[in-house]
C-alpha cells in the first residue's frame, strides 16, 4: 500500500510554504527517520523524515517549488515489491497518512480552522496615489518599525527572542542585523520586568517599542501597563508623557487552548490613557504602527498571528501613514452596516458576499482603533443602513461591541430600524477541540445570521 | 503596601535586630569624615527641611487638609539626603509613595511638594497626584509611585535609558524592604546585571513592610546579598548615618559610572512614624522607637558631630532651625492658599496631544 507524503505544517497557522529541496530521489529506499526533503516559510525550515520503510516511488512537487499548500501530497512511498505505476491511484485518493510534523495538533485537524488568508484588497487610504508593494502583514509591520528605527535613533525594540531568534513570528526578521544589539535587545522571560523597564525607557525620552510574543502573557505585566504607562502623565500634571508601543499577536490562533488564545480589546480599550488599535490590512498594519511609533502616548498594538501570512498591496512611501483614531469603510453597502477589527474584518467580508448573493448589501467597516473608537464614521454609516451588526473575537459582556451598542444608542437611536445585533466569541475558555474552538469563535455565517435579523423581506 | 492592607492585628516577634547593625562600606562616619564643613552643613540643613517638613504634613493631616494615604519619611532623613549629596545633579532617581523627602533632597520647591499634598493646583501635579505621585522632570525626579515595586522596574528603565544614551548619568532606585521581596524586583536585578546598567538600588530597610517585620517577611538575612546569585555588588550601610551613607553612594556611583553596575545598597533605617498616618504602629514597642530616636537619630547624631568638631556654635543651630521652620511655614501658607485646580482640569493630561 503506497503512503502518501504530505505538505507538513511547521506551525499551528501555516497554511502554505516552500519545497526546498528532496534528500532522496525517486528510486531510492528509505528508512524510518530517514530526511526525504526540507521545507521552508519566511519563518523557519524543516526537515520531513519518513515514517515508513520502502522506496520512495514518485515525487510529484519538484525541488524550489514555492507555495505549496499544506496537506498537499509531494510524493508516495511505496513498500518494497509494489510498482510505482500504482501512485496515480494513490495519489487520487485521500486516505493518507499525515506525515510527522513538529505542530501541537495534527495538520488535517488543524487546517479545519485554518482561515482563509485575506487576499489583497483595495485598502490603501484613499489619498494615496504612490507605488505600493504586494506584501504580507509581517513584513509590513517588520518595515514599519525598519522605516521608524531608520528616521530616530530614540526607537528601539525589546522582547523575547526578538533579535538573534529574528523573532517567536519572525515579525523583526533582520532588524539585528541593521540596527544591531543596542536597538534590538533581547530580553529575558519576564514580562513585568521588561514591560516597567520599557516604561522608564520612555520616561527617559526613548521611544521603545515592546513586543510581547503574544498578549496573553502581558497579563504578568498588566499593572506596568495600567498604573505606569496609563496614568503617569495625568497624575504628573502633564509632566511624564509615556511615548511607547506595547505590539504582539492578540485573540486567537489556531488550537493552542484558553491560556494562550483571547482578544484583549475591551480590557485595554477600558482604560483612560491608552490608545488601542488593532489592524486587519498589512497596509493599515503598517500605517498605524508608523503612526503609533511616532505618538507621544502609550499604544497597545494589537496584531493577529493568523494574519501575518496574509497579502496586501502596501505603499511603498516612508511617509505614509494610517492616522490613530480612523475607521476605514471597505466595503459600501446600503442595507446592513458591520463593524469588525482584526481578523473579524475578512470574516465580515467573506459574510458580505454572502449577504450579497441574498440581495442583502452590507456596509462593512474596519475599526482600525478602537480607542479613541471613530464613532463618527459608525453613525454615518448607520444613518445610511439603519441597521448595525458588531463583530469582535473577543468576548461579549463588556466588550468592544456592548460598547458600540452604547454609543449608537446614544448617538444614532432614531435611525435605528432594528436592535444592535453582537457577534462575538461565545462565553467560555476557549476549547482545544478543533469543533469546539470552531463553535465558540466567530465565523462568518453567524455574521450572516445576525445581519439577516430584522431584514425586511 | 500603601493602598491596601490593615495593620497586621497581632504584635510584632520579639526578636529584632537593631537598626544599624551593620557593615559600613568603608572608613567611619563618626571619625574621619571626608565630607567637608559646608557639605556637612548642607546635610544637615536638608535633614532638618525633611522632618519639620514631615511634621507640618502630619499635623495638616490631622486638621484634614491633606487627604487620603500620607507616608511620612521621619527617621530615615540621612538615607535620602547622604544619597543625594554622593551624585550629580543631572542624575535620576526614582522612589515609592514614601517620597516626600526625596523631592525635598533633590531641590524641589517644598511650596509645590506640600501644595500637591493639599491638592491644591500650584502642586507639582497641579493637585492631580496627591502624596504618593509627584514627579519633577527638571530635577530628574521620577515619582512617586503607588504600587510596591513598581518604581524598581521602571528605575531600571531609566538607567537603561542612560545607558543607551551613554552620557554617564546614573539612576538612584528606592525601595523599601518590603518591597524586595517583589517578583519584579528581582526580574529588575536580573536584566540590570545582565546588561550592566548604571543604577544603585537604594534599600530603606526601616524594619517593617507596613506592619510586618523584616523577619517575618523576608527568608534572606541580608537584603544587599539579594543579587549575589546574579553577580551585583552589595553593602549594609549604617542608614543613620549621613555620612556613612554619603561614602557609600560615592562609592557605588563610581562603580556604576565605570560600568560596574547595577549595586546594591541596604539602608539599616528606621521610621519613627507610623507606615502611613493611619497606622498606629501596634506591632513596634514605644521603648523600640523610643531607643533608636534616643541613641541613633541621625539629625541629633550630625548635630553633636558638627558641635564636637566646632564646626558650629549653638547660635548657629538656632538660627539653621529658625530658617528651616520660616521655609516650611511659607510652604503651609501657599499649600492653604493655592486655589484647587480647576474643574477643567478633570479631562486635562490624560494623553499628549499628537
Amino acid at each position: 500500500m503506497p503512503t502518501n507524503i504530505l505538505m507538513p505544517a511547521l506551525s499551528p497557522t501555516m497554511t502554505e510554504g516552500n519545497l526546498a529541496k528532496w534528500h532522496k530521489q525517486e528510486g531510492d529506499s528509505v528508512e524510518p527517520g530517514d530526511i526525504l526533503a526540507e521545507i521552508e516559510t519566511d519563518k523557519a525550515t524543516m526537515e520531513v523524515e519518513a515514517v515508513d520503510e520502502g522506496t520512495l516511488g514518485k515525487i510529484l512537487i519538484p525541488d524550489g517549488t514555492e507555495s505549496v499548500k499544506v496537506n498537499d501530497i509531494i510524493g508516495v512511498i511505496i513498500a518494497d515489491g509494489e510498482d510505482a505505476t500504482v501512485i496515480e491511484v494513490s495519489a487520487a485518493t485521500t486516505k493518507t497518512t499525515p506525515t510527522p510534523s513538529d505542530a501541537p495538533g495534527s495538520v488535517a485537524e488543524s487546517k479545519a480552522i485554518q482561515p482563509e488568508l485575506p487576499q489583497a484588497k483595495p485598502v490603501v487610504e484613499l489619498d494615496y496615489t504612490g507605488a505600493t508593494e504586494h506584501m504580507t502583514v509581517r513584513e509590513a509591520l517588520r518595515n514599519a518599525m525598519a522605516e521608524e528605527m531608520r528616521a530616530d535613533d530614540r526607537v528601539f525594540l525589546m522582547g523575547e527572542e526578538v533579535a538573534e531568534y529574528q523573532g517567536a513570528y519572525k515579525v523583526s526578521q533582520g532588524l539585528l542585523d541593521e540596527f544591531g544589539d543596542k536597538r534590538v535587545i533581547d530580553t529575558p522571560i519576564t514580562e513585568h520586568g521588561f514591560t516597567g523597564v520599557g516604561i522608564g525607557a520612555a520616561f527617559l525620552g526613548l521611544r521603545p517599542i515592546v513586543e510581547f510574543m503574544t498578549f496573553n502573557f502581558a497579563m504578568q505585566a498588566m499593572d506596568q501597563l495600567i498604573n505606569s504607562a496609563a496614568k503617569t502623565n495625568y497624575m504628573s500634571g502633564g509632566q511624564m508623557g509615556c511615548p511607547i508601543v506595547f505590539r504582539g499577536p492578540n485573540g486567537a490562533a489556531a488550537r493552542v487552548g484558553a491560556q494562550h488564545s483571547q482578544c484583549f480589546a475591551s480590557w485595554y480599550a477600558h482604560i483612560p490613557g491608552l490608545k488601542v488599535v488593532s489592524p486587519w490590512s498589512a497596509a493599515d498594519s503598517k500605517g498605524l504602527l508608523k503612526s503609533a511609533i511616532r505618538d507621544p502616548n502609550p499604544i497597545i498594538f494589537l496584531e493577529n498571528e493568523l494574519l501575518y501570512g496574509g497579502t496586501f498591496d502596501v505603499p511603498t512611501d516612508p511617509d505614509w501613514v494610517v492616522p490613530i483614531g480612523k475607521a476605514k469603510v471597505v466595503r459600501e453597502g446600503s442595507d446592513v452596516t458591520i463593524t469588525a477589527f482584526s481578523i473579524m474584518v475578512g470574516k465580515a467580508l467573506e459574510a458580505a458576499d454572502v449577504l450579497a448573493a441574498e440581495g442583502i448589501e452590507a456596509e462593512v467597516i474596519d475599526l482600525r482603533t478602537i480607542r479613541p473608537l471613530d464613532s463618527e464614521t459608525i453613525v454615518n454609516s448607520v444613518q445610511k443602513t439603519n441597521r448595525l451588526v458588531s463583530v469582535e473575537e473577543g468576548w461579549p459582556f463588556s466588550g468592544v461591541g456592548a460598547e458600540i451598542s452604547a454609543t449608537i444608542m446614544e448617538k444614532a437611536f432614531d435611525w435605528l430600524d432594528a436592535p444592535v445585533h453582537r457577534v462575538t466569541a461565545e462565553d467560555v475558555p476557549l476549547p482545544y477541540a478543533a469543533n469546539l474552538e470552531a463553535l465558540a469563535l466567530p465565523q462568518a455565517e453567524n455574521i450572516v445570521s445576525a445581519a439577516k435579523v430584522h431584514q425586511l423581506p | 503596601m500603601a493602598t491596601k492592607r490593615k495593620p497586621a492585628a497581632s504584635k510584632a516577634s520579639k526578636t529584632k535586630k537593631p537598626a544599624a547593625k551593620s557593615r559600613k562600606v568603608s572608613g567611619n562616619g563618626a571619625g574621619k569624615s571626608q565630607s567637608s564643613p559646608d557639605e556637612l552643613l548642607s546635610m544637615y540643613r536638608d535633614m532638618l527641611l525633611i522632618r519639620r517638613f514631615e511634621e507640618r504634613a502630619g499635623q495638616l493631616y490631622g486638621m484634614g487638609l491633606i487627604g487620603g494615604f500620607c507616608h511620612l519619611y521621619i527617621g530615615q532623613e540621612a538615607v535620602v539626603v547622604g544619597m543625594q549629596a554622593s551624585i550629580t545633579e543631572a542624575d535620576a532617581l526614582i522612589t515609592s509613595y514614601r517620597d516626600h523627602g526625596h523631592m525635598l533632597a533633590c531641590g524641589m520647591d517644598p511650596k509645590g511638594v506640600m501644595a500637591e499634598l493639599t491638592g491644591r493646583s500650584g502642586g507639582y501635579s497641579r493637585g492631580k497626584g496627591g502624596s504618593m505621585h509627584m514627579f519633577s522632570t527638571e530635577k530628574n525626579f521620577f515619582g512617586g509611585h503607588g504600587i510596591v515595586g513598581a518604581q524598581v522596574s521602571i528605575g531600571t528603565g531609566l538607567a537603561f535609558a542612560q545607558r543607551y544614551k551613554d552620557d554617564g548619568t546614573i539612576t538612584l532606585a528606592y525601595f523599601g524592604d518590603g518591597a524586595s521581596n517583589q517578583g519584579q524586583v528581582h526580574e529588575s536585578f536580573n536584566m540590570a546585571a545582565l546588561w550592566n546598567l548604571p543604577v544603585i538600588y537604594v534599600i530603606e530597610n526601616n524594619r517593617y513592610g507596613m506592619g510586618t517585620s523584616v523577619e517575618r517577611s523576608s527568608a534572606a538575612e541580608d537584603l544587599s546579598q539579594l543579587g549575589a546569585g546574579r553577580g551585583i555588588f552589595g553593602v549594609q550601610v549604617d542608614g543613620m548615618d549621613v555620612e556613612a551613607v554619603k561614602e557609600a553612594g560615592e562609592m557605588a556611583a563610581s562603580k556604576c559610572r565605570s560600568g560596574d553596575g547595577p549595586v546594591i545598597l541596604e539602608m539599616m533605617t528606621y521610621r519613627y512614624r507610623g507606615h502611613s498616618m493611619s497606622d498606629p504602629a501596634n506591632y513596634r514597642s514605644k521603648e523600640e522607637v523610643a531607643q533608636v530616636r534616643e541613641e541613633q537619630d541621625p539629625i541629633t547624631n550630625l548635630q553633636s558631630r558638627l558641635i564636637k568638631q566646632k564646626l558650629i556654635t549653638e547660635d548657629d543651630l538656632k538660627k539653621i532651625d529658625k530658617e528651616i521652620r520660616e521655609i516650611v511655614s511659607e510652604a503651609v501658607e501657599f499649600a492653604q492658599t493655592s486655589p484647587e485646580p480647576d474643574p477643567s482640569e478633570l479631562y486635562t493630561d490624560v494623553l499628549v496631544d499628537a
